[in-house]
């Protein structure tokens, strides 16, 4: 369209004033892009759908993985409790129990169970028969992987744990991606929990609404033991252990919020600017013929550009630099992986859009606001 | 009688600011035939701009009779009036007034991006136009890039381009040397010659004002002597 370019003309040809902009837009668009990255995160991690079958049983008030300990032989009893699909005996050991930005998390499980356990995980690089040879063998989870730059054949030290990476896994449990998976009984040497002991079972039940009264007859059957314990989803159990990761990034929606509102104030500041400076012009397209609304609409077409392009710019950012600095945030042995999707991407440009159009419509309307002959005498 | 292509009866033109009101022109009458190249002198404030405004179409008239080319053009919207403008009139100011980041071409472009027009159509019009003026090897040139006569070349070449019958020019020379100015003369006279353009320029140099085919002189808002 021939306004089209005469709008990217006014703003090519104010290179500096139309870069600084744009600077500002992006990395206005780039804090709320990755502020929605967080929340679209969270949100996958600790709501739960209609999908999630996984509950967790851990020992009753425990605190981290490290203070719950159960016998291992609990399997066998939870296995007999209808509506039990699959049960699956977790040692769990973290490099750090609290919130951190770091968490390497291993997961000790009888490798000859996961695969019957997780018919999902798929292995994306290296071989399942290597690590189910291997004693010291690891599943390594995407993210995990990528994070520290690990791929099959490498090896591994953290937290006194020495493996080797077999494999390369990828799962659509999120917490999958996020761990390194070893031999049961090699992890449980190696942390010097000893034989026999885990920290947790995941267990499937066969529908999500039996979710519930599972994970109560689980409690009930071990009320009396020496080692009660407490089950609940696993989402539910993240949702609870993490709270107050939960509240400080619910907060930063006030962040993304005020990253909008500075979007729009700087975009409608520019624009106000970018008018006052043409007054001039704008009356000699008037003069030539250019109506009020042809005007405006010129208008417009540099707001949106301005906002497309800044967030272009910042959200494309944003998203790369999720991708590729693939931060975890983990606590008490469960994560979260901030990934960044399609989605977020997708409506934080329409947001930098809609920003952009709604920054010009006060300057469009100003721009002719004054009667052409008052501003061609001026 | 054919209908003169300017006409102007008891035309009033007031301005009101608050309690205090300013009439510049009063029952003005004035008629110009098609193709006449007519030159308005008058000491500053009598209302020349006024008038010249009111011909183009850019301001309204208070009281009177405005007619150009047989269009009553009192009774249009803000609207329509602009619409019209972008049609009928070329405007060529004191100051040039091109728009800086737009080149010379781009500049003269400007009034056919209101038309319905293939590109290659416009180009045809804007080469014409530029040749016209004689400035074809300057297109692609800024503003800042060219002298005030050459200036002032483009903005004849884009108040013809889209082939308007009525120019408008507000002291078109007032800002130039004697030689450019000379050359831009020489141009109006030939587009009133032999384009057929009706043009009316207000001047305050009594050698520019002999360049037209007659002269008017405002005083005080009334016409008060006019030779041929
Ligand atoms: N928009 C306006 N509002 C109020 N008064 C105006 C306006 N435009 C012009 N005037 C007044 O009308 C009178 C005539 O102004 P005009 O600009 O037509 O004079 P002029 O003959 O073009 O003068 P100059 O030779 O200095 O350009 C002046 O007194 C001026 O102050
Ligand atoms: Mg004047």
């Amino acid at each position: 369209m021939k306004f089209f370019s005469l709008a990217l003309k006014s703003l090519t040809r104010n290179k500096l004033r139309t870069l600084l902009t744009l600077l500002g837009v992006a990395a206005g668009m780039f804090l709320y892009a990755a502020v929605e990255t967080m929340q679209h995160s969270l949100a996958i991690a600790t709501q739960s759908n209609a999908n999630d079958t996984t509950l967790v049983v851990y020992r009753e008030n425990r605190f981290c993985p490290s203070t719950s300990r159960l016998p291992e032989h609990y399997g066998t009893t939870i296995r007999k409790i209808p509506g039990v699909r699959e049960v699956i005996p977790i040692q769990i050991t973290v490099n750090n129990c609290g919130a951190s930005l770091d968490v390497i998390t291993f997961r000790g499980i009888p490798p000859e169970e996961l695969k019957q356990y997780n018919p999902d995980l798929r292995i994306i690089e290296g071989n399942y028969d290597d690590f189910v040879a291997r004693t010291d063998g690891a599943l390594v989870g995407k993210q995990f992987a990528k994070r520290r730059g690990l791929k099959p054949g490498d090896k591994f030290e953290a937290v006194g744990v020495n493996v080797n990476v077999t494999a390369i896994i990828e799962s659509d449990s999120p917490q999958d991606n996020n761990v390194a998976y070893v031999h049961l009984p090699f992890l449980q040497q190696a942390s010097r929990v000893g034989l026999g002991i885990v920290t947790q079972f995941n267990v499937k039940v066969e529908s999500s609404d039996q979710l519930e009264s599972v994970s109560d007859a689980i409690d009930e059957t071990f009320k009396a033991d020496q080692q009660p314990t407490n089950t609940r989803p696993e989402k539910a159990f993240f949702a609870e252990t993490a709270k107050q990761m939960i509240e400080l990034i619910s907060f930063t929606r006030w962040l993304g919020l005020g990253a909008v509102a500075a979007v729009l104030g700087l975009v409608a500041n520019a624009l106000l600017l970018i008018v006052r400076g043409r007054v001039k012009e704008t009356a000699i397209l008037q003069t030539i013929g250019f109506s009020r609304m042809q005007i405006s609409w010129l208008v417009v077409m540099e707001g949106i550009l301005i906002g497309l392009l800044g967030g272009v710019l910042g959200v494309v950012s944003a998203f790369a630099f999720f991708h590729f600095k693939s931060f975890t945030l983990g606590n008490e042995g469960l994560t979260l992986a901030l990934v960044p999707t399609i989605d977020v991407l997708a409506k934080a440009l329409t947001i930098a859009l809609a920003l952009g159009m709604l920054a010009s419509l006060y300057p469009a309307w100003k721009a002719t606001s004054r009667p052409l002959i008052q501003t061609l005498n001026a | 009688m054919i209908s003169p292509f300017i006409n102007i009866a008891n035309l009033t033109k007031t301005y009101k600011k608050g309690k205090t009101s300013i009439t510049p022109l009063e029952n003005l009458s004035l008629e110009v035939p098609k193709g006449e190249f007519l030159a308005l002198m008058g000491p500053s404030g009598s209302g020349k701009t006024t008038l010249l405004n009111l011909i183009a179409g850019i301001d309204s008239p208070s009281d009177g009779v405005l007619e150009i080319d047989g269009n009553d053009i009192r009774g249009l919207t803000r609207a329509r009036l602009t619409k019209w403008r972008s049609s009928h009139v070329g405007y060529i100011f004191q100051l040039y007034h091109l728009i800086p980041i737009l080149t010379a071409y781009e500049n003269v472009e400007l009034p056919l991006l209101l038309d319905n027009m293939s590109k290659r159509e416009r180009k045809n019009r804007i080469d014409a136009a530029l040749d016209l003026v004689g400035l074809s090897d300057r297109a692609h040139h800024r503003p800042t890039e060219l002298s005030g006569g050459q200036e002032q070349r483009v903005a004849i070449a884009r108040a013809i381009v889209h082939d308007p019958g009525l120019l408008v020019a507000d002291e078109p020379t007032g800002d130039l040397d004697r030689e450019s100015a000379d050359s831009i003369l020489n141009l109006l006279d030939s587009l009133a010659n032999d384009h057929g353009k009706t043009i009316v320029m207000v001047t305050h140099d009594p050698k520019a004002a002999s360049a037209a085919h007659r002269t008017l002189h405002l005083e005080k808002g009334v016409l008060i002597k006019s030779e041929s």
